[in-house]
């Protein structure tokens, strides 16, 4: 099947408006004989559960989590970017447009995020209007930050906890359609399957997480939106139960997964103590606005420090190496994630890491605190203040932007980040990658949407900080509930889906012929033992550079695992229960799936791009010695692949891109 | 340190439970309480027994999911936190743990240590909301000022997790400063004012609805919520009660 991405023709700036006066609707007397099912409900699933119930459609949503709210969508610290330039400091949909694609290392479609910019704007008022509290300054105005690799101000934020306030905001709009009925939640619910009547998506199956029941649901249209995969490293800042299965599932009845190698690996998390470590914690990257980002100059120190006889603040300026401002004087430690990430394990591979495994770097605050002291100290008129008193007026402020975060640091590594730099090291965090989608966003399949986290679309091989609540709100309140309206304006006539036909009886014999074998099996080791050895073959050769022999011996070693699983995997308990384990099972059966396609398609991706990097392209000379080395001539696609059994037998897809509107360019961040 | 756990066990809503003893040896104090209970399960599971069943998710005090009643206190020994922040530093050697599920009327428990908390749900869904549509058209969000300190109280107001722990610690079970929280937040705004009324009282009629107690100011709620949710929030929900029958 030839991929064709249906985007609009004309000027990159009248396509979406153009588009949607030509598109088909569906009039509100036939939206109450329509059902959509939203399986997620997290900013993706939860904004379009609300907005296509607010349309008139009947909207089945499910979560495995016994909330709406509970998504991990509740996590995001850090803010949500919108081109509204309040702070006039030069920015416009374009500005954004291109910050991203550039962000993207070129490797996203035009139109996608030209739109996604577009909209930007339009979600902020949707949220201040829902009663989300963002920060304000004294004027009564809102406030904005700056986050990586782009020289704007244009990040809103809610303290840190902007992803909470956004989600509870979608969850409040999700109630207020439950109240009217227009919504029929189904938490603490799985889906295990996707189920096609005639090639088109009509239902899912899905499990009662409490009962162990499984279930039929049908519909008109599907839509996932179960968010990234991160955790096919088992350690990453996702949730424990965050997983695949969805997006596999459909992927293996004909949805294309596309760019699987495309994964953010982010610069700031709290690093790993021990082999219990269960998952990593972020540190947001509004932080790197006012920390910097070191390790010592010399070698004794780094020895020094490790052995305890030496403290970081007993370090002069002159002993430390603020590598971020070193190497990329124009950006600082502003610099993209995928750069700043590489950097600190060029560091710590070089001997540096300022922790006693060798894999840490300190971010410190000392002197934003000194910064904002001082300020401080002037607005209130106070002449001579003591170092201590303008210590104390600049914690102040630090503690007002990042408390929460500086609470939360602190109660995992029992220090305190006010008077010793923090320890960072980067960390699995986010997916580009996912399932392939067109300007509808919809799969290879049709009537089968992919929203949020869970789809490619708008971040191409790099996500830029606070785009990933942006693109989640855009898809779910302002792109999908037109785009599924040109499709269902077909199934006006069509009535209910009927659960009991052949297709559904198939699809559930499948899940459940699964769930017997995983509780009958009776093998010796358990789901996790698995999980944590997946994890370690994919942060070992799939992780922040990579390699042909790496990436090789990934596939046989993924596939290895994946056998050893199915014939020695332990799952205690029944299947006609609550069973966590029997979740798990599930998932990690997914994670050792995609592994291996996610390291084929790193193989077939001979070119450095955003967050994939292979050593086998990098710059040799000059300036940008060391730097990724994109090779558009041969890899400006997509790669969308097509399921055929094993994960090694997927057949690639390209769709080319073309970049029209912005001229492809060498990313440079000095 | 090799640790005592005393811990709740259930096979379903409608099983009898009891508490069973397990042991846990080597033990890091720089593990977390649920990685403590991930080496448990992985004892159990190599054992072949049934694992403890829990609730957890995003294990970094955000989501609500964790929900364990520990010695006595909701969310265990230190404050401001919630259990998947808990740390082994707090416990030492030899220590023996007593681990529950939450205990509220309203709160049944699913399966071990698990509870449903849909009655949150429900109250949520009587009116904790601004019926504000969904299509992007808007005003500019600028267009209404709001004085910064509103704007913070109301996110204090907000950041709820509805973990529950409020109701669990209670001596009456009851969810006022769940309920105080989110007509708080709205209550703070202009964009809430409009329905306010409507929403206080339909949210505490549904709060009676299921089940849960009345509050008698003893504020142990508030020493217990892991984010540090005031007692003015509930002041401020009787205050908006007491206006909206006036109305
Ligand atoms: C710690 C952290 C901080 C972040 N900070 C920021 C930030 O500051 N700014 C920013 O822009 N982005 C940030 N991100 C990224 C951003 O939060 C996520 O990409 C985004 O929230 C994903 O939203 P989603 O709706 O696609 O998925 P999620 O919020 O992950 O929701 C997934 C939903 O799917 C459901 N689900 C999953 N599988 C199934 C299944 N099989 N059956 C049924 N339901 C299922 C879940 O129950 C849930 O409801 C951060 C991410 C993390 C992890
Ligand atoms: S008020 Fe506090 S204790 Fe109660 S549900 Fe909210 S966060 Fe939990
Ligand atoms: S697991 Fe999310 S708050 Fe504890």
């Amino acid at each position: 099947m030839a991929l064709d991405s249906r985007v609009p023709k004309g000027p990159i700036k009248d396509k979406w408006t153009d588009y949607k006066n030509k598109i088909n609707l569906v009039n509100p007397a036939n939206k109450r004989h329509i059902d959509v099912i939203v399986v997620g409900t997290g900013l993706a699933g939860g904004s379009a559960a609300a907005t296509l119930a607010e349309l008139g459609y009947n909207v089945k949503a499910f979560a495995y989590q016994d909330s709406p709210r509970r998504a991990h969508s509740i996590a995001a610290q850090g803010g949500i970017n919108a081109a509204k330039n309040y702070q006039g400091d030069g920015d416009s949909t374009y500005r954004l447009f291109y910050d991203t694609v550039k962000g993207g290392d070129y490797r996203s479609r035009e139109a996608n995020v030209y739109r996604l910019a577009e909209v930007s704007a339009n979600i902020i008022d949707q949220c201040v209007a829902q009663g989300v509290p963002f920060a304000r300054d004294y004027g009564g105005l809102l406030d904005n930050r700056s986050f990586g690799g782009v020289l704007v101000s244009r990040t809103f934020y809610a303290k840190g906890q902007t992803g909470q306030q956004l989600l509870l905001g979608a969850y409040s709009a999700m109630n207020r359609q439950i109240a009217r009925g227009k919504i029929e939640m189904f938490n603490r619910h799985e889906m295990l399957d996707v189920v096609k009547v005639d090639g088109k998506a009509r239902g899912i199956i899905a499990r009662n997480l409490i009962t162990g029941e499984i279930e039929r649901h049908s519909a008109h249209a599907v839509v996932v939106a179960t968010g990234g995969y991160g955790n096919v490293y088992f350690l990453s800042t996702n949730a424990m139960g965050s997983n695949v299965t969805a997006a596999w599932k459909i992927h293996k009845k004909g949805a294309y997964f596309a760019n699987p190698c495309y994964t953010q690996i982010h610069p700031t998390c709290i690093p790993r103590s021990g082999d219990y470590q269960s998952k990593l914690t972020l540190m947001s990257e509004s932080l790197r606005n006012d920390g910097r980002i070191w390790v010592p100059k010399n070698l004794e120190d780094v020895k020094a420090i490790r052995e305890g006889s030496k403290k970081p603040t007993d370090l002069s300026e002159d002993e430390r190496d603020y590598y971020l401002e070193r190497r990329y004087p124009a950006f600082g430690n502003l610099v993209p994630r995928d750069v700043a990430s590489r950097a600190a394990k060029e560091r710590c591979d070089a001997g540096y890491g300022v922790n006693a495994t060798g894999e840490a770097v300190y971010l410190d605050f000392a002197a934003a605190i000194e910064r904002y002291g001082k300020e401080q100290a002037k607005i209130h008129n106070i002449s001579n203040a003591s170092d201590a008193k303008i210590y104390e007026l600049g914690q102040a402020i630090v503690e007002a932007k990042y408390g929460n975060l500086f609470q939360m640091y602190e109660k995992i590594v029992d220090q305190d980040p006010y008077k010793t730099p923090m320890m960072i090291y980067p960390a699995v965090h986010y997916t580009m990658g996912g399932v392939w989608v067109d300007y509808n966003l919809m799969t290879t399949v049709p009537g089968l949407y992919c929203i949020g986290e869970a789809n490619f679309s708008d971040h191409g091989a790099n996500r830029l900080g606070a785009s990933a609540l942006m693109q989640g709100l855009a898809d779910g309140y302002f792109v999908l509930p037109y785009t599924i309206g040109d499709y269902l304006a077909d199934d006006i006539r069509t009535g209910k889906i009927p659960t009991d036909s052949k297709e559904f009886d198939e699809v559930e014999k499948e899940v459940k012929d699964r769930i017997d074998f995983f509780v009958n099996n009776k093998g010796k080791k358990s789901v996790d033992y698995f999980h944590k050895k997946l994890g370690k073959v994919m942060w070992d050769k799939c992780g922040m550079s990579r390699n042909e022999k790496g990436l090789k011996e990934a596939m046989v070693e993924i596939k290895a695992i994946r056998e050893e699983f199915w014939k020695d995997v332990s799952v205690p308990g029944g299947a006609n229960e609550m069973n966590p384990e029997l979740e798990k099972a599930g998932r990690v059966a997914d994670f050792l799936e995609l592994g291996e396609l996610f390291a084929k398609d790193a193989l077939t991706r001979e070119e450095s791009c955003g967050g994939h990097f292979r050593e086998e392209s990098a710059e040799e000379d000059g300036p940008q010695k060391g730097e990724a080395k994109r090779n558009d001539k041969d890899f400006a696609f997509v790669s969308a692949w097509e399921y055929k059994g094993e994960p090694a037998d997927a057949v690639l897809h390209k769709e080319e891109l073309e970049f029209k509107d912005i001229e492809l360019k060498q990313r440079s961040y000095k | 340190m090799n640790l005592t756990l005393k811990i709740w066990r259930q096979k379903d809503a409608s099983a009898k439970g009891q508490m069973v003893d397990y042991k846990v040896n080597d033990i890091s104090e720089h593990m977390s309480f649920l990685e403590m209970m991930d080496v448990l399960n992985e004892q159990l599971v190599n054992a072949g027994e049934e694992p403890v069943a829990f609730d957890h998710d995003c294990r970094e005090g955000i989501c609500g999911m964790c929900s364990l009643y520990i010695n006595g206190e909701a969310h265990g020994p230190d404050r401001g936190i919630t259990t998947c922040q808990l740390h082994m530093r707090m416990f030492k050697d030899g220590d023996t743990i007593t681990i529950e599920p939450w205990r509220a009327a309203a709160f049944p428990v699913i399966k071990d240590l698990v509870v449903d908390r849909m009655a949150f749900e429900r109250i949520q869904q009587a009116g904790g909301y601004i019926s504000v549509n969904t299509s992007g058209n808007t005003q500019d969000a600028n267009s209404l000022p709001i004085s910064k300190h509103a704007a913070d109280e109301a996110m204090d107001a907000a950041t709820c997790i509805g973990c529950g722990a409020c109701v669990a610690t209670c001596k009456n079970s009851s969810a006022m400063l769940f309920v105080g929280a989110k007509v708080s937040q709205y209550a703070l705004l202009p964009q809430g004012q409009v329905e306010a009324a409507d929403r206080v009282k339909n949210m505490v009629a549904q709060m009676d609805l299921e089940g849960f107690g009345n509050c008698t100011n003893t504020g142990a709620c508030e020493v217990e919520c892991p984010k540090g949710i005031s007692l003015d929030n509930i002041a401020r929900m009787n205050r908006e009660l007491m206006k909206a029958a006036i109305k």
